[in-house]
């Protein structure tokens, strides 16, 4: 499953990240890794992006860009 | 010398703690990004001289936009004593991973742990015993902004100081291996940090819920904005008035008699040049300090990233970003520090953009003139209104100078920005803001303002034997040349010349009024509505709004573009637009019998 398709509230696990090196590093940056767990908060309208939680830091993430974070949703 | 340097991640609170220690005024704000320059401050700590440096945030040592790019140049070119390492006790979860990476540059370091208030609140606990063993170095918790720690941190720094009196080049940025400082963190963060699985629900939380609402998330940012500025104005106008009360005394009790045996050229320079231009724009002192001070309390609030996050999505079909919103919403104070913030964005596309479309933002230079006109010419209730129909209208014109111009600059910039917790100014912080905006303020009409208003004053007055702002004068020449431009938007010849001036700086078109007409306060309301009707002045405010931005901005999109063409379209463009808006808004409201 990917990033983009967790619903608002819904927990998970990063499972790989599909970006360039130098995205990856700045998602790192960001407490973007694999194995950490995610929430998504909230989800902008229009297709707008996502308030994405990564462990003590919220994030604003475009859903196309979520879109390369493969997760696992956990109960 | 001895040299200090201050790194971390973006938003830990440097700027605040830079503050602190030098007593500097380094731009703070709750939002990731604030600042994008180095700046220094010498402070004397124990007894040695110390250079402090306030560097941008970084995230590692790999990023490449040009807030970055400073860091790296500096630590590369810079030998230090100290690098003094500031995180966030609420996020070590992945800041961590800094200290981790910097271990490699062999600096000594001293690890700070800011927000400790906001830990503590949290449940956060940290073992800072355990960090000291792994990086080698002492690690201090601080609140930066409410002064906890301090005396522990001085006293870390001095004793570091003594330890290491050389400066020490870093080391140059090998390979970091990314998978094993990963593995590091895991461990470091099982060994030293506790932390509830789940942090409490916070006040953030909460008022999120309403204020990113997915319905009215978005009326309710410009209601309070709305609100905001009509407390500004209904807090400020008063103040003004009373400042002008002041001045009108200071000429009439001490300037005139002052004067009054001097020639009377001499005497018409100081009176009606510099007294009455400068004078006029003094009067804008009270509604700027109080309007940067509410700029202020939305900058340090964290509402800026909500704003991202609210308009992303409108942005992203004009090819921009929620970051772009955020940069115009900053120009409201000044263009030139918004154009600078830009340097977070790391593709030329999307920066080149946002860079264009600043100089729309309705900057508080160009609403003192709207303010003036408005004033003169609108009747009181009417004002306010027109005043945010501007507001509005500077927004559509960069939304549209976007939406032409997207082709040209494409990108495909991810948008990763963090949403930090709201957080409340302290009554120090706000202080030192309007402090910081007044003094610029008067700066600036001690500089560049005296100076093209006692330009103004001279070609309205030379030769001396013509009629003052007369057509004799050199004005009247220049007027009658710029005449068949300016008279298809209803803008009379002598107005022309005052827009001319705002080139160098809009706070100038006020003083060139007041010295154009040889008048101030109320009889210089009284002369320009007794001159121009409303719709030539809003036709004016059209006009003065969009038109060619003032030479700092323009200067300040050439060095951050390096390109003479962007500085070039950002003076070429906004001059077109400017004359068709003024002049579909004049040529249609005289069709429509107005
Ligand atoms: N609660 C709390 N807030 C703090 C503390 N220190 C700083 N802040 C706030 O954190 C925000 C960021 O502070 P800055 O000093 O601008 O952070 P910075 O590290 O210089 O940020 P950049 O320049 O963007 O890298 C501001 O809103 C500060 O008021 C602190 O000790 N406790
Ligand atoms: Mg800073």
């Amino acid at each position: 499953m990917l990033l983009s398709d967790l619903a608002p509230s819904g927990c998970a696990t990063i499972q790989a990240i599909h970006a360039s090196q130098d995205l990856r590093r700045r998602l790192g940056g960001l407490g973007v890794r694999l194995g950490i767990r995610v929430r998504v908060i909230r989800a902008s309208p229009m297709n707008g992006p996502l308030q994405v939680r990564v462990g003590h830091t919220d994030l604003i993430l475009r859903r196309s860009d979520a879109a390369h974070i493969e997760i696992q949703t956990v109960a | 010398m001895k040299r200090v340097a201050l790194l971390g991640m973006p938003n830990t609170g440097k700027s605040t703690l830079f503050n602190r220690l030098t007593g500097a005024g380094a731009r703070v704000g709750n939002w990731p990004g604030m600042t994008v320059d180095l700046l220094s401050a010498r402070i004397l700590l124990g007894d040695s001289m110390v250079e402090m440096v306030d560097l941008p945030g970084i995230y590692n040592l790999h990023g490449f936009s040009d807030d970055e790019w400073v860091v790296r140049r500096f630590l590369e070119t810079q030998p230090l004593n100290l690098l003094v390492v500031v995180l966030s006790a609420t996020q070590l979860d992945r800041q961590l991973a800094l200290p981790l990476q910097l271990r490699a540059l062999n600096v000594p370091m001293l690890v700070l742990l800011n927000m400790a208030d906001e830990a503590r609140n949290l449940g956060i606990r940290v073992d800072t015993d355990r960090l000291e063993d792994v990086f080698g170095c002492p690690v201090r918790m601080l609140s930066a902004k409410l002064g906890h720690g301090l005396p522990e941190v001085r006293q870390a720094l001095g004793v570091q100081l003594r330890k290491y009196p050389k400066l020490t080049q870093a080391d140059d940025l090998v390979l970091v291996d990314d998978q094993r400082i990963e593995q590091e963190l895991d461990e470091l963060i099982d060994q030293t940090l506790s932390a509830p699985i789940q942090l409490p629900a916070t006040v953030t939380d909460r008022l999120d819920r309403f204020l990113l609402h997915p319905l009215w998330g978005l009326p309710l940012f410009f209601l309070i904005m709305f609100l905001l500025f009509q407390a500004v104005y209904g807090l400020g106008t008063p103040l003004q008035d009373g400042m002008e009360w002041l001045l009108e005394h200071v000429k009439t009790a001490l300037l005139e008699p002052a004067v009054a045996n001097w020639p009377a050229p001499l005497q018409s320079l100081v009176l009606e040049g510099l007294f009455d231009g400068v004078g006029t724009v003094l009067t804008f002192l009270p509604i700027i300090a109080v309007f940067f001070l509410a700029m202020a309390v939305v900058e340090d609030s964290g509402y800026l990233a909500r704003a991202a996050f609210l308009t992303d999505a409108l942005m992203s079909r004009m090819g921009l970003d929620g970051r772009a919103f955020v940069m115009q919403l900053m120009g409201l104070g000044c263009n030139v520090p918004a154009i600078m913030g830009t340097r977070i964005m790391r593709s030329p596309g999307l920066r080149g953009l946002t860079m264009l479309i600043i100089p729309f933002s309705l900057c508080s230079a160009r609403l003192q003139v709207i303010l003036f006109i408005v004033a003169a010419v609108f009747s009181s209730s009417h004002g306010p209104l027109v005043v945010f129909s501007l507001y509005l209208l500077s927004f559509l014109m960069a939304f549209l100078m976007a939406f032409l111009l997207r082709r040209k600059f494409t990108h495909h910039e991810p948008l990763l920005l963090e949403m930090p917790p709201f957080r409340l100014p302290t009554g120090r912080f706000l202080g030192h803001e309007s402090w910081r905006a007044m003094k610029q303020f008067l700066q600036g009409a001690g500089g560049f303002i005296v100076l093209g208003v006692l330009l103004v004053w001279f070609l309205t007055h030379y030769p001396f034997t013509a009629q003052p702002a007369g057509p004799d004068t050199l004005a009247g020449h220049l007027a009658r040349f710029l005449e068949p431009v300016f008279s298809p938007l209803g803008i009379d010849a002598l107005l022309s010349i005052a827009l001319l001036f705002g080139f160098v700086a809009k706070e100038i078109v006020i003083g060139a009024l007041a010295v154009i007409y040889g008048v101030t306060g109320d009889e210089l309301s009284g002369a320009l509505a007794a001159r121009i009707d409303w719709v030539q002045a809003y036709s004016f405010l059209i006009f003065t709004l969009i038109y060619t931005p003032c030479v700092s901005t323009v200067a300040a999109i050439k060095q951050e573009s390096k390109s003479w063409g962007m500085a070039l379209t950002s003076i070429v463009l906004p001059l077109v637009l400017a004359w068709l808006a003024s002049f579909v808004f004049y040529q249609a409201a005289r069709a429509l019998g107005a």
